[in-house]
């Protein structure tokens, strides 16, 4: 049995984790532990928490009181491969990934830090690129980047360009938007169509290239929940649908408050062109990465409301009513097929692997 | 692309599951060879909609499910050699062999890569001219005619560094172990689709004189899997046993000749066992000896290979359609997605992992 140090340095055993699923008895990292999955969050579960001790609820952003101010901070690392895909780069990436964390707490972002790990012999002119399209990024949402940090690693220890953001918001009196809080009867909504950015990546990386016109569709979506908020909706929930997708959106928050989710596969916009993609590739949209979509939890009596005033907004154009959130099958994601048989939606377990056939 | 909604709409779903449920006065047991067609059924919950006395039996028709394991453990051991770059469709990664899986090779160092095709993998070959490029070929007839091409143009090109580790396996042949088998229930058989698309229909009909088993070619999305058990449906209450063709427009009765014609020169057919079930007769293909060179397993010549099957894995009656895989004892417990003891919990297509993945809501309530 492989043994991990723990809090001071004591070794953990592994063989003593009480989770009923045991972590795969792997001593090595791999890929499917940072894919946002099952994987991904047993690793924290019982690898990261006994070590670092109690942290609360967790959420994309952390709400911590500094004086009398309700901080919001949230910090993401990117390493996506390409470093420029159709609709943007790994710079648009780090911005809007980090601004979306903290607008998932109901926060309006403020100040970015920006660390860059560079691998030796990178082009200056792709770096170049790369924070360009940051500062640019950052001046779109509104934030201010205002400090940073490089480093460089040998050729062959990185991939190019590694960026971390992490960042700042206050958060407004009164707003408490976090999983734990989806109640029975709540009304589950997306602010757009699905899967637009996980397919603009793959259709770029090495080995996968296909053609298509799909571009990922990153951005910031702090102004669309200021919108939401200001319509005095008491909104319950917020999550940006990032890796895993729909579905691990949708099973945190399940699990999180205990509560089962009813979705509509119908109901579920998700674009023709992604819907082909997948098709060819062996791949379900639900669980395809987005970044620049939310995925909001309301009280019945504010959803109208509050899906209007989404529609309004440029970057909420596409929202739509995609479920709800009943007391049956806590903890479980179930979905209405279009023929009105259902289905469980899981929690993708790592990384979706395109089929064989 | 079309076909898609078309081919899902829940209207037509309806009259066909009507017209169905209209024929239907028995129960009847049928196959579905294709883990596309398993993965589609449990997905859309159709076999939630038939009659009650209509049963889906899952076929083996899972290519990642009933790769041996022996050239899985050959595939982790050749991926793992340093000179090597393994390629392999993305579903191979996670199958276990006796005691890792490619996942875990490639944690370990060893470059293991996904591509889409086939052909990828010899233009890596191209690029990388000082490494072995390697590419796991496996599946039915229908994956079968881009590995036969890549082969062939590595040839024809001159790729020394090029070299495929094969392993494929025929649909008909498993057909004919399935109905010798004394304790096969299957009473009609959905053929696959897309390895008629290869191959055509003209092997069938011998198997459905002989076995006096209707079969009807049939395609993947749900209405295609309606038409295909409302036909099957009709033959069995008829007492008919015939080849039909619900996939008309994937499927010339003569397949794809072209195809046919580079399978011909770069396979051989051979006998192969099959995970979880054994050796069958003239069931695969291996390269032809004109492509020998080829051949990953000489050029590698891995030796001592051992395997290990998990005791408690029961996949092989799950892929010969004798047990469900919520029967299992270790369906969801040992056994889940997270941690396969078999290969059937691992690919979309395997049926155990549909059943887990989409069917866990009614077998809780169960």
């Amino acid at each position: 049995m492989s043994e991990v140090n723990g809090r001071n340095g004591a070794p953990v055993d592994l063989a003593a984790w009480s989770c009923p699923l045991p972590l795969r008895d792997s001593p090595t990292v791999v890929m499917g532990h940072g894919g946002g999955g099952a994987l991904s969050a047993e690793l924290v579960e019982h690898l990261f928490l006994p070590a670092f001790g109690p942290v609360g609820e967790l959420r994309d952003s952390a709400v911590v009181d500094v004086g009398t101010a309700r901080v919001a901070f949230s910090t993401d690392s990117y390493v996506v491969r390409p470093l420029f895909f159709p609709g943007g780069s790994i710079g648009d990436l780090a911005v809007n990934g980090t601004v979306n964390d903290l607008a998932m707490s109901g926060a309006q972002p403020l100040y970015l830090s920006t660390a860059f790990i560079l691998e030796e012999g990178t082009a200056l002119a792709d770096l170049g690129r790369v924070a360009e399209a940051l500062g640019a990024a950052a001046r779109a949402a509104g934030v201010r980047l205002v400090t940073g940090d490089t480093k460089v690693v040998d050729a062959g220890h990185g991939d190019g360009v590694y960026v971390n953001t992490a960042g700042l918001g206050l958060v407004g009196p009164g707003v408490d938007i976090r999983p734990g809080r989806a109640r029975p009867g709540d009304v589950v909504l997306v602010s757009g169509d699905l899967g637009r950015h996980g397919v603009a990546v793959l259709s770029c990386r090495e080995g996968l290239e296909f053609g298509t016109a799909v571009e990922s569709d990153t951005a910031p979506l702090h102004g669309l929940v200021a919108a939401m908020l200001d319509t005095g909706a008491d909104v319950h929930v917020l999550r940006d649908p990032t890796r895993g997708g729909l579905a691990a959106s949708l099973n945190e928050i399940a699990t999180t408050a205990g509560v089962g989710i009813e979705i509509v596969e119908r109901q579920v916009p998700v674009p023709p062109e992604v819907a082909d993609a997948c098709a060819i590739l062996g791949l379900d949209p639900f669980y395809v990465a987005n970044e620049g979509r939310l995925v909001a939890v309301v009280p019945p009596v504010d959803a109208d409301r509050v899906l209007a005033v989404m529609r309004g907004h440029p970057h909420g154009s596409g929202a739509a009513v995609i479920g709800r959130v009943t007391a049956e099958h806590p903890a479980m994601v179930v979905a209405r097929t279009g023929l009105g048989a259902t289905r469980v939606v899981d929690l993708p377990v790592g990384e979706q692997l395109p089929r064989i056939c | 692309m079309k076909y898609l909604d078309e081919f899902a709409d829940p209207d037509l779903a309806a009259r066909l599951l009507d017209r169905i449920h209209a024929v239907t006065t028995r129960p009847w047991a049928i196959m579905e060879v294709c883990g596309g067609q398993t993965h589609s059924i449990i997905r859309h919950g159709i076999d939630q909609l038939l009659p009650a006395g209509i049963e889906m039996i899952h076929g083996p028709g899972c290519p990642v499910c009933v790769t041996p394991l022996e050239v899985i453990d050959k595939a982790l051991e050749i991926a793992a050699r340093p000179d090597v770059i393994f390629c392999s469709f993305g579903d191979m990664l996670r199958v276990p062999g006796s005691d890792r899986d490619l996942f875990r090779v490639k944690s370990e160092g060893g470059d293991v890569r996904v591509v889409y095709s086939p052909l990828d993998a010899l233009t890596l070959a191209r690029d990388n001219p000082d490494r072995e490029v390697v590419f796991f070929g496996i599946g039915f007839e229908t994956t079968a005619p881009a590995n036969a091409m890549t082969v062939y143009q590595a040839r024809r090109l001159g790729v020394r560094n090029f070299s495929l580790l094969v392993s494929h396996v025929l649909v008909p042949p498993a057909i004919a172990a399935i109905m010798e088998s004394p304790s096969c229930r299957v009473q009609a058989f959905l053929g696959a689709g897309h390895v008629c698309s290869v191959m055509g229909t003209a092997e069938y009909p011998p198997l459905a004189q002989r076995y006096r088993v209707p079969i009807v070619v049939t395609g993947f999305e749900p209405l295609d899997i309606l038409e295909g058990i409302r036909r099957a449906v009709v033959q069995l209450e008829a007492g008919r046993y015939e080849v039909e063709n619900a996939y008309r427009r994937a499927v010339p009765a003569e397949g794809n000749p072209a195809a046919k014609a580079m399978l011909q020169e770069v396979f051989e057919v051979t006998d192969r066992a099959w995970r979880g079930i054994g050796v069958i007769a003239r069931s695969g293909w291996r390269l032809a000896p004109a492509f020998a060179e080829f051949d990953a397993e000489r050029r590698f010549a891995v030796q001592d290979i051992h395997t290990a099957e998990s005791s408690v894995c029961r996949s092989g009656e799950v892929l010969q359609g004798l047990l469900k895989p919520h029967e299992c004892a270790a369906f969801g417990r040992e056994c889940t997605p997270r941690n396969p003891l078999g290969a059937t919990m691992v690919s979309s297509e395997g049926a155990c992992a549909a059943y887990h993945r989409y069917r866990r809501l009614e077998l809780t309530r169960v």
